[in-house]
């Protein structure tokens, strides 16, 4: 079970919240928030650069620092900042003569001594093993990508990987399973093809079936459910629509080009930011539904004292109903802290649902009797 | 230590290590870099190294062990291996690389993030540009929020044994089970261990959120026998998916339940559904979710998991006053 990362009152697809794109953050390419310098903040991490940079620098000596900078996705300060740190390290010893040089106060980067490390660092387990099972699971996925470009990244990988490539069996994604085939089809040409959409389209939260046109941005999985990010012309914003609740998706004979200022964010992340005006809610987590913090967006997170591996998570509730149908499906491993008005309302659903079911005749339930 | 330090601290070591052509012992190691010098107690130094040492070999760093006839009765040395050191000269095209790059994002918000980044950085020490014009916009996650990863990870990865506390999904118990790991999957959202249960003696499918903490290793890496012909995907398939093989009926109120009457091929106003199911949990939390506005007309025991986790919402919150109305007044 996973709730819609979208689900978040008022802001899933066709939600008439009055955030247009110019919310949305993150765009594709050059502004996706999270290239290979994202995760780097460990010592390793940077360890590694290290290591890939000079083999690159002495084969171009004089290169210009921002080329440099530009090819490894970091600033210039943090270039420098490297540079500084090769500058003091080498062989045993450690006088003058045996420390790398580095020079760039030019502007250009020059580097010298580094005979020890000139070539390029093979790839780690882990690091082969992540890549390679991101290939083959794009490989599973047909037509989503270049095959020839797939293919030929997948052997040279596992040609450079070597013995490292052997664990890369022990971990299989099935992307697929689960999915309407059809629909992922049609989603995916229209997305090559660059062609407008026609959807029948389930917007849960308001139990109402839509009809839309919308351009395809990008198709995105998480967590098993596919996703499809486009911008949508009934609501005249990016959205994001959950497969799953696609009714008929049907190619038109339209360029699908979206305007150009629509960007499509990262999954996981929140269309639209609540803003302060929006209700805080604190609800504790048991370690066995720990998940829930990173499924919904939360403001913040903190480890419980009471209970060990149990979380407390802060997050801004629009909608009561969500945050209801969320704490009832966890049974009693999530419980509202505040407002205590809300945690009354949770428990007294609770009561409402189990009195109704206790109820002897399905007919003839308190429940029913109430509609 | 500054994460700077330790940057210069393990760079040092490497190059110590390959510049080396004899096994350095451990106490040369210690003077050969100088940022060693701030260990102020030979254990100290011992719990640096052991550190590093793992770090190194996480990167990749073939980091071997040895010593010369001579000194039989010693202890071991060290030295990296510069023959297998090396990143095979691969001529990646542009192209290919964009390809890479959108394999090691399938990882962006999972444990495997750092590893999956850095592969890529190393890449780009072979000089070439990504050419991302040929992707066409289909980007591919998984997340790994269950703590149960992270060692059950490590321990296929290592073919080594494990023994866990592990909740079976149907009676509820809780029992320990001893396992050697053959393959860990993801599929429908959620990662699944299959290996062969050494006290049933027979190949059998775990999910990974309902393992316990306190995973142990029980043997030596590398000594599983993984059979040649393991489809692990379709062994979770066949567990976790498709074939639906039960059902069940429920009563819905009015328009509530919208996605279990879509799943039911029902229409919108329907008074009753009939739904397929293989998890007996999942449909139980996804009924539960409805409140009074869906109860469980058939199978009992999916009647009996949605009252037990309303009965368990009740007992976190205290029980209310005696007024169910208050559930229906949400704007």
């Amino acid at each position: 079970m996973s709730p819609d990362p979208s689900s978040r009152a008022g802001s899933g697809p066709g939600a008439a919240a009055g955030s247009g794109p110019s919310r949305a953050l993150a765009g594709r390419g050059g502004g996706r928030a999270s290239g290979p310098s994202a995760a780097g903040a460990g010592a390793g991490d940077r360890l590694s650069r290290l290591l890939a940079m000079v083999p690159w620098l002495l084969e171009r000596q004089g290169v210009a620092l921002e080329d440099a900078a530009r090819h490894f996705e970091i600033s210039t300060d943090q270039l420098v900042a490297d540079l500084e740190l090769l500058f003091v390290c080498g062989t045993p010893g450690h006088m003058p003569d045996d420390l790398i040089e580095a020079e760039w106060e030019s502007g250009h980067v020059y580097l010298g001594n580094a005979d020890a490390i000139a070539r390029p660092l093979r790839l780690g387990q882990d690091e082969a093993l992540a890549l390679l099972v991101g290939l083959r699971t794009l490989a599973d996925l047909q037509g989503v990508e270049d095959s020839a470009a797939l293919e030929g990244a997948l052997a040279k990988l596992s040609a450079a990987a070597g013995d490292a490539a052997a664990a890369a069996t022990s971990v299989q994604l099935d992307l697929a399973a689960g999915a309407d085939t059809r629909v992922l089809a049609v989603v995916r040409g229209a997305l090559a093809r660059g062609r407008r959409l026609h959807l029948r389209y389930l917007v849960a939260t308001r139990d109402e079936t839509t009809e839309r046109d919308v351009d395809p941005m990008e198709l995105e999985s998480l967590d098993g459910r596919w996703y499809l990010q486009a911008w949508c012309h009934r609501a005249q914003g990016v959205r994001r629509f959950r497969l799953d609740r696609v009714l008929a998706a049907d190619e038109l004979d339209e360029d699908g080009a979206p305007p150009a200022d629509a960007v499509a964010r990262d999954l996981g992340t929140s269309l639209f930011a609540p803003g302060e005006e929006v209700p805080l809610v604190v609800v504790d987590l048991d370690a066995d539904v720990r998940w829930v913090a990173e499924s919904v967006p939360v403001e913040d997170v903190t480890e419980r004292a009471d209970e060990p591996g149990g979380l407390r998570v802060r997050l801004r509730v629009a909608d009561d109903g969500w945050l209801r149908r969320l704490v009832l499906r966890l049974g009693g491993s999530a419980r509202v802290v505040a407002p205590p008005a809300l945690a009354e309302q949770v428990a007294a659903a609770a009561q409402a649902a189990l009195a109704a079911a206790q109820g002897e005749e399905p007919s003839a339930g308190p429940a029913a009797a109430r509609r | 230590m500054a994460p700077a330090q330790r940057t210069e601290r393990l760079l040092n070591l490497v190059i110590a290590l390959l510049s080396t052509r004899r096994w350095l012992r451990k106490e040369q190691i210690r003077q050969a870099v100088p940022q060693y010098s701030e260990a102020t107690s030979d254990e100290a130094f011992d719990r640096m190294f052991e550190r590093d040492k793992e770090e190194l070999r996480d990167l990749g760093v073939p980091l071997v062990t040895g010593s010369d006839a001579a000194w039989f009765d010693d202890e071991p040395g060290y030295r990296v291996d510069r023959d297998a050191w090396e990143l095979p000269a691969i001529d990646v095209t542009p192209a290919e690389l964009a390809v890479l790059g959108l394999a090691s994002r399938v990882w962006q918000q999972a444990s495997l993030a750092g590893p999956a980044s850095r592969a890529l950085v190393k890449l780009r020490a072979l000089g070439v540009e990504p050419d991302e014009s040929s992707l066409v916009g289909v980007e591919p996650r998984v997340r790994t929020s269950e703590p149960a990863f992270g060692p059950l990870y490590a321990a296929t990865r290592d073919r080594a044994p494990v023994a866990f506390r592990y909740r079976t999904g149907r009676t509820g118990e809780t029992a320990r089970r001893r396992v050697e790991p053959w393959a860990i999957t993801s599929c429908y959202g959620r990662w699944y261990l299959v290996g062969h249960d050494l006290d049933r003696e027979a190949p059998r499918v775990f999910r990974l959120d309902r393992v316990g903490p306190g995973i142990t290793r029980t043997g030596e890496p590398a000594g599983i026998p993984v059979p040649a012909d393991l489809d692990a995907r379709a062994l979770v398939r066949g567990r976790a998916g498709a074939p639906a093989e039960r059902r069940a009926r429920v009563r819905l109120l009015g328009r509530a339940g919208a996605a279990l009457r879509l799943r039911a091929g029902a229409p919108a106003d329907s008074a009753e559904v009939e739904v397929a199911f293989a998890d007996l949990d999942e449909l139980a939390q996804e009924v539960a979710a409805l409140g009074a506005d869906a109860r469980v007309l058939d199978p009992p025991d999916l009647r009996e998991a949605v009252l037990e986790l309303w009965r368990g919402v009740l007992a976190a919150h205290g029980t209310v006053r005696d007024a169910p109305e208050a559930a229906r007044a949400t704007p």
